[in-house]
């Protein structure tokens, strides 16, 4: 008689989710299913409102990386003034973009996926969590959070505020860079790389133990899909769409984010609030595509720093092509915080970077404006229907954790297969289950437009849908 | 004229003959708490914000539009007064869609700095979640009404200042709008100078300047009182 596993909640991730796990009559997994179990409903009360209003409302939508959202919606209302924002506004914003993948990163990283990679996926539940590893290792727990740290104030101080910073406008940003908080960013940068640098050889050094969870925590090929620049590098801001498939073949690339809807088609599944986006030309589900810190390495020819780019040659040679594990995402999402510190270097280095010429001024020339930018889970795509009076008509968001949807989908079924035999389940297995979905570093509360905590709950259900056994946490 | 003496919090003060109780205590340094008031304009006593107690009257009286008298004895800042004027500014709240976390005058606005210093640290009353429109067809600036407390500023600084009469009350109770002329689009207004006095009365972010951003609405009310002083004292006639 077949039967169902409920992991419900889903724990240390963003958000609220379940996974439901079936078995065949042999006790064999059939399949695996990540339901996400908030919902909000964003796009639907901003209609009507001022479209100068959409930054200050959609950042809204997390806590974690509001600035993502702050800045693929400011750039959805530049395009509707249709104007050019001065050089230095695109540059802090810039800034601040990578201060926040350095933060989000390191939040994923450190306190969520760290306690599973250096306690072991078997160690004891009360242990396997941030204060376990402070306990373990209080050196890397704090220097971990310190890192995070220097992310948050990089966004503090150019916004004025850690959280939700009313900063970057239509047309530009509010307020320059002065020269004290440049000293005071530059001052944090060698303490965070080495953080980082420490990160990625603890990463190395357990590639060899993780081998089975490198095969098996969503290995597979699929598309990958991110912003690159003209030149085929590193993005994160603005620069044009690639999709590359699992053996890193270009198969589309500089699409103007403005044409996302004829190359991403958003499927919906009646068992989660999160849709399912996938890419148009090869239909649903066979278009799956991942995005994010293991899709923008893919799909970039260099990052464009020395240390990075030297890490990115032996991320590389993990793969024939492209590298499909996603248990990788972990070290990607390390090279990309090496990449945004030494591209926050640079930044600051420019010669107008205190300019104080940072707001275009205009009125309402387009009635529709995209705004797409690299948020530390992958392209974040704010899509704006404005009247001729500037009130917004129609929202269409694009979140990167939804793009990732198939995917998780896919690692958690492999996951199970591999782990789960039969209708008793050791809470170690369950954590591994989790531990592919912390992989991806899903924030629910964005991808659903909704908020809350990711608690994480697996349920196991006999064929006939009797539940057999539940295993939930919060 | 006369001088009154008249006590206020126990404290004995002076005023000048026709001097509001409001105008006396704000002499004095004692805040009385108020919104629909502006200096310069008219008071109507609208918002009930500014009650105080009077002793030997049974009713509470609008400070902004009482005049002191002769030997009277007031008490601004009761308990009950206190609990009133919380209640008042909760209702407000409920009454209308005010999400201050994404408002243009966020941090720059009177309710709200209203609701902080009465300690509203929370709304007891259901919220009403009124459907209301924005009205952005004028040129340069927009109407919300989510955002609007009737308070009436705007309405008696186009009338009373600019002297164009566009804005007006319609409705009543909870179906109470600001409208334009007879409840014409904003930007359809024939009577409108477009000269902008309304939004800098106006102690919310209901009007603003279109264009602005969350925060960004930061109201200039000493113009108008500007503007009024130097009429009455005719300084623009040489």
């Amino acid at each position: 008689m077949p039967k169902w596993i409920k992991i419900d909640p889903v724990t240390r991730i963003e958000g609220h989710a379940k996974i439901t796990i079936r078995l065949d009559d042999n006790g064999n997994v059939a399949d695996a299913h990540f339901h996400v179990t908030e919902f909000r409903g964003f796009e639907k009360f901003c209609e009507g409102r001022p479209f100068s209003e959409m930054p200050g409302i959609t950042p809204r939508v997390c806590g974690i990386c509001p600035v993502s959202h702050l800045l693929a919606s400011a750039k959805a209302c530049d395009a509707i003034l249709a104007v050019n924002i001065p050089p230095t506004a695109a540059k802090l914003r810039r800034i601040m973009n990578l201060g926040q993948i350095v933060q989000s990163h390191a939040l994923s990283f450190f306190h969520l996926s760290a306690p599973d990679l250096l306690l072991g996926w078997d160690a004891p539940i009360d242990k396997r969590n941030v204060f376990g590893l402070m306990a373990a290792d209080a050196d890397l727990a704090r220097a971990g959070i310190r890192l995070r740290q220097f992310g948050q104030t990089v966004i503090e101080v150019l916004g004025g505020r850690r959280i939700h910073p009313a900063w970057a406008v239509p047309g530009g940003v509010r307020e320059p860079l002065t020269a004290a908080n440049r000293d005071l960013i530059r001052a944090g940068l060698p303490e965070a790389k080495a953080t980082t640098l420490k990160g990625i050889e603890i990463f190395r050094s357990l590639l060899a133990k993780y081998e089975t969870e490198t095969q098996v925590f969503g290995n597979f090929p699929s598309l990958f899909m991110g912003l690159v620049a003209p030149d085929g590098s590193w993005e994160h801001y603005g620069g044009k769409l690639r999709f590359v498939d699992g053996s890193g073949n270009v198969i589309a690339d500089q699409i103007d984010p403005e044409r996302y809807a004829e190359y991403i088609g958003e499927s919906v599944e009646p068992s989660s609030y999160l849709k399912s986006p996938y890419y148009r030309p090869m239909g649903y589900p066979a278009g799956m595509y991942r995005v994010g810190p293991l899709a923008r390495l893919n799909i970039c020819r260099r990052i464009g720093t020395p240390l990075a780019d030297d890490e990115l040659v032996k991320f590389k040679a993990l793969g024939w092509g492209a590298v499909t594990s996603s248990f990788l995402y972990h070290y990607a999402r390390l090279i990309e915080i090496l990449g945004s510190l030494e591209h926050i270097e640079k930044l600051l280095a420019e010669p107008d970077i205190l300019s104080e010429r940072l707001r275009a001024d205009a009125g309402i020339n387009k009635l529709q404006g995209v705004g797409a930018s690299e948020a530390p889970r992958g392209t974040l795509f704010h899509d704006y229907e404005v009247d001729d009076n500037g009130l917004v008509k129609r929202v269409n968001m694009i979140i990167a954790t939804g793009q990732n949807n198939l995917a998780m989908n896919r690692t958690i079924t492999q996951i199970a297969r591999h782990y789960i035999q039969g209708p008793d389940i050791p809470e170690p297995l369950l954590n591994r289950v989790e531990a592919g979905i912390r992989a991806y570093d899903p924030c629910l509360s964005c991808s659903t437009h909704a908020d809350g905590r990711l608690a994480l709950q697996v349920t196991l259900r006999a064929a006939n849908g009797e539940i057999l056994d539940e295993v939930g946490r919060l | 004229m006369a001088a009154k003496v008249f006590t206020i919090d126990g404290q004995q003060i002076t005023a000048t003959e026709g001097q509001t109780v409001l105008d006396a205590a704000q002499d004095a340094g004692i805040a009385i708490p108020t919104l629909c008031h502006l200096d310069g304009v008219m008071d109507v006593g609208a918002c009930r914000l500014c009650l105080v107690e009077i002793a030997g009257l049974n009713k509470l009286v609008p400070a902004c539009v009482t005049k002191v008298t002769d030997g009277m004895v007031v008490t601004t800042n009761s308990e009950r007064l206190q609990r009133y004027r919380r209640m008042i500014v909760e209702l407000l709240f409920t009454e209308r869609n005010h999400i201050c976390a994404v408002c243009v005058s966020n941090g720059h606005c009177e309710l709200q700095s209203l609701a902080m210093t009465l300690g509203m640290d929370h709304v007891r009353y259901d919220y009403t979640f009124p459907k209301c429109a924005v009205d952005p067809t004028h040129r340069l600036f927009g109407i919300d009404h989510n955002r609007c407390v009737l308070c009436g500023r705007c309405v008696r600084v186009c009338w009373y200042i600019e002297g164009a009469g566009t804005k007006n009350f319609s409705g009543r109770g909870t179906q109470s709008r600001i409208v334009s002329d007879l409840n014409a689009p904003w930007g359809n207004s024939r009577t409108c100078t477009s000269c902008g006095k309304c939004v800098q009365a106006c102690p919310t972010g209901a009007l603003f300047s279109k264009g602005a951003a969350v925060a960004e609405m930061e109201k200039d009310r000493g113009k108008l009182e500007y503007i009024v002083t130097a009429r009455e004292k005719k300084q623009w006639i040489v």
